[in-house]
């Protein structure tokens, strides 16, 4: 059995977080369990675009809680860690990002920043918001399980770049993704 | 093409950008990697294959515009992408001008930047299609071949080299069935317009009215049945080729609004008033004798000079006969194909038949001769007696007075009875002392 890992990071609503348990364990096979620790957001800042770098949330994950270097493709039991950001997160190049993962790696950051409706002007949907985030925790950590972007509109890892786009693909892997993601290191 | 096929080599001087955008295009896929400098990004274009390349334009050294002029020198068909901090329209205006394909300013826009790549992608596979499409065509149209080793053959192959790829007008003379069409499609398919269309019109087979309607068109309403709005064979061949077929026919009228059309290349629809641009070239052919109708004034002078800028003579089949052997294989083998009869040439008899033949209806005659001997015969072989009876009989001098004709019906019936005097005789409707006479008479001898 696998295990991924969550963590939320400061401002994160624990209702949103608790929502991401049952479609991960459904979607990875894998146990979920929460973490506690004290991460200190101000240090991803960036005072100029009044984002969080994404990047360095990976690189501090990566310090702190990976355990990439002792995985094997035989491995059968792995780890993954997903963080959970309120915040409005970028890479240097992008001008904002929903989420950032390391590719075939075990970590990977989402935010619910630019998933809420409000940000469009639009009135809240939590609802909406809630399958928006589930969706996106899913296609990152995808790519920690070394999936890319899928051709298929339904699949979760189709690449989505506006909000829409999230809205129009499903929350399940398309078949060629699912077979992908069984044959990938054994770990679901 | 599948996105793992497709190589994304990022070139920026910060470390930063090029493990943002190498894992964000790894993510879609792609086969990516990245170069910290112009030096780098030359090393890895040589050791391997690249379709998009992302330049940052300010880096140390050589920066990305001068970067791209080596890029585009090196493989052209590669798609620039100029990385800029700040979006200065000068410095954008020069990349393109250089042929970069478009840029990004930092930070990209995620949307903007998948929609740019997909963009670029979609173009460049065009591209490559019409290139194949392109391809195709210039296979397809190599499939009219000129056959004729004979020195004016020749000669005529070397003109049709010579003015193929300027813009100048064509004149092609020569009998009926010489290969006049074929030199026209010939010339077009060597030319810069081989891309666009060769438009034929037969001027001799329209009235006046309809070649009109022909050539430019018309209205609805313009006369009675022109229910419909009709581009005419001008307005068709716009990019392309008019190839006017026996253009010594048309009409004196015809003759003034085709002369204006070539002038200015701008003509009216029949029963229309908006004008109408058409850049064509102009090829035309002709059987007649068009000095003597310009001197007779049934040709007019003006279009005469337009249209014989470059006069290419076809010689009749009967002044090269040594082409004749070559032509009869090439038919056969084409109709072999064609009517699934496997063939594999002509007896001795049948060759010495068709070279003595005098082919007054030339290459299109051979043709037909052969189709005919495809059809009723049944060997391996084409014999004489699978040819036309006209073509089997030994080589007159061609002529139209009854005593040519009266000779060669003696000749045809002495032919098919295998030279029987009373035979003949008795079909001719003479008597045997008759036919003797004209047998000597006309130097009539038997060929064994």
């Amino acid at each position: 059995m696998n295990s991924i890992y969550l963590l939320p990071l400061s401002g994160v609503e624990k209702e949103l977080t608790e929502a991401l348990v049952r479609p991960l364990q459904k979607a990875f096979h894998a146990e979920i369990a929460g973490m506690n620790a004290a991460v200190d957001m101000q240090s991803f800042y960036d005072e100029q675009r009044h984002q969080y770098n994404s990047t360095e949330i990976l690189r501090y994950m990566r310090e702190h809680f990976s355990n990439n270097h002792l995985r094997s493709p035989t491995l059968s039991h792995s780890k993954a860690y997903l963080a959970i950001a309120a915040q409005d997160l970028f890479i240097p190049i992008l001008t904002y990002v929903f989420g950032e993962a390391e590719l075939d790696g075990d970590i990977a950051v989402v935010s619910y920043y630019r998933l809420q409706n409000e940000r469009y002007g639009l009135p809240p949907d939590r609802t909406l918001l809630v399958e928006r985030l589930q969706k996106e925790a899913i296609h990152e950590l995808g790519h920690a399980f070394g999936l890319v972007h899928c051709q298929t509109q339904a699949c979760v890892m189709h690449t989505s770049t506006y909000v829409e786009d999230i809205d129009l693909k499903g929350i399940p892997f398309c078949d060629v993704c699912l077979k992908i993601l069984q044959r990938s290191k054994g770990r679901t | 093409m599948d996105k793992h096929e497709i190589g994304i080599l990022v070139v920026d001087d910060e470390l930063i950008v090029r493990e943002s955008l190498t894992k964000w295009f790894r993510e879609d896929g792609f086969r990516t990697d990245a170069a910290e400098n112009a030096a780098a990004a030359l090393r890895k274009l040589q050791s391997s294959c690249w379709d998009i390349i992302l330049v940052d334009i300010k880096m140390p050294g050589m920066d990305g515009i001068e970067l791209l002029q080596r890029i585009k020198e090196l493989k052209n068909d590669i798609i620039v992408i100029i990385i800029t901090a700040f979006a200065s329209v000068d410095t954008a205006v020069k990349a393109l001008k250089q042929g970069a394909y478009d840029y990004v300013t930092k930070p990209i826009d995620p949307d903007y930047l998948d929609h740019l790549i997909s963009k670029a992608l979609n173009e460049r596979s065009l591209v490559r299609e019409n290139i194949k499409l392109k391809d195709a065509v210039s296979e397809l149209s190599e499939k009219d071949v000129i056959i004729g080793e004979s020195p004016e053959m020749q000669r005529v192959i070397e003109m049709v080299k010579t003015v193929a790829p300027t813009d100048t007008t064509v004149m092609i003379r020569g009998e009926s069935g010489t290969g006049k069409e074929l030199i026209a499609r010939a010339i077009h398919n060597q030319s810069q317009r081989k891309y666009f269309p060769i438009v034929t019109v037969n001027c001799g087979a329209l009235t006046e009215t309809l070649l009109e309607s022909e050539l430019f068109g018309h209205e609805k309403g313009a006369f009675t049945g022109a229910q419909y709005r009709r581009k005419g064979k001008v307005e068709l061949a716009d990019g392309g080729t008019l190839f006017l077929d026996e253009v010594g026919n048309i009409s004196p009228k015809t003759q003034m609004d085709l002369l204006r059309v070539l002038e200015t290349k701008q003509f009216m629809r029949v029963g229309g008033s908006e004008i109408i641009h058409s850049d064509f070239r102009v090829i035309c052919a002709t059987n007649c004798d068009l000095e003597a109708a310009v001197r007779d004034g049934r040709f007019r002078e003006d279009l005469y000079y337009r249209l014989n800028v470059f006069s290419i003579p076809l010689p009749p089949l009967r002044a090269r006969r040594g082409d004749i052997a070559k032509l009869a294989h090439y038919f056969l083998e084409q109709y072999s194909k064609a009517m699934g009869k496997p063939r594999h040439g002509f007896t001795a008899e049948a060759m010495h038949a068709l070279k003595a033949y005098d082919w007054p209806g030339n290459v299109r005659e051979l043709e037909n001769a052969i189709e005919r001997a495809m059809v009723v015969s049944d060997g391996p072989v084409i014999d004489k007696q699978h040819l036309p009876v006209q073509t089997v009989l030994p080589a007159t001098a061609d002529g139209k007075r009854l005593e040519d004709v009266e000779r060669r019906h003696i000749e045809r019936i002495l032919h098919e009875t295998g030279w029987n005097i009373s035979r003949s005789a008795s079909i001719l409707d003479i008597d045997r002392v008759t036919l003797y006479h004209k047998i000597e008479k006309f130097g009539l001898k038997r060929h064994q």
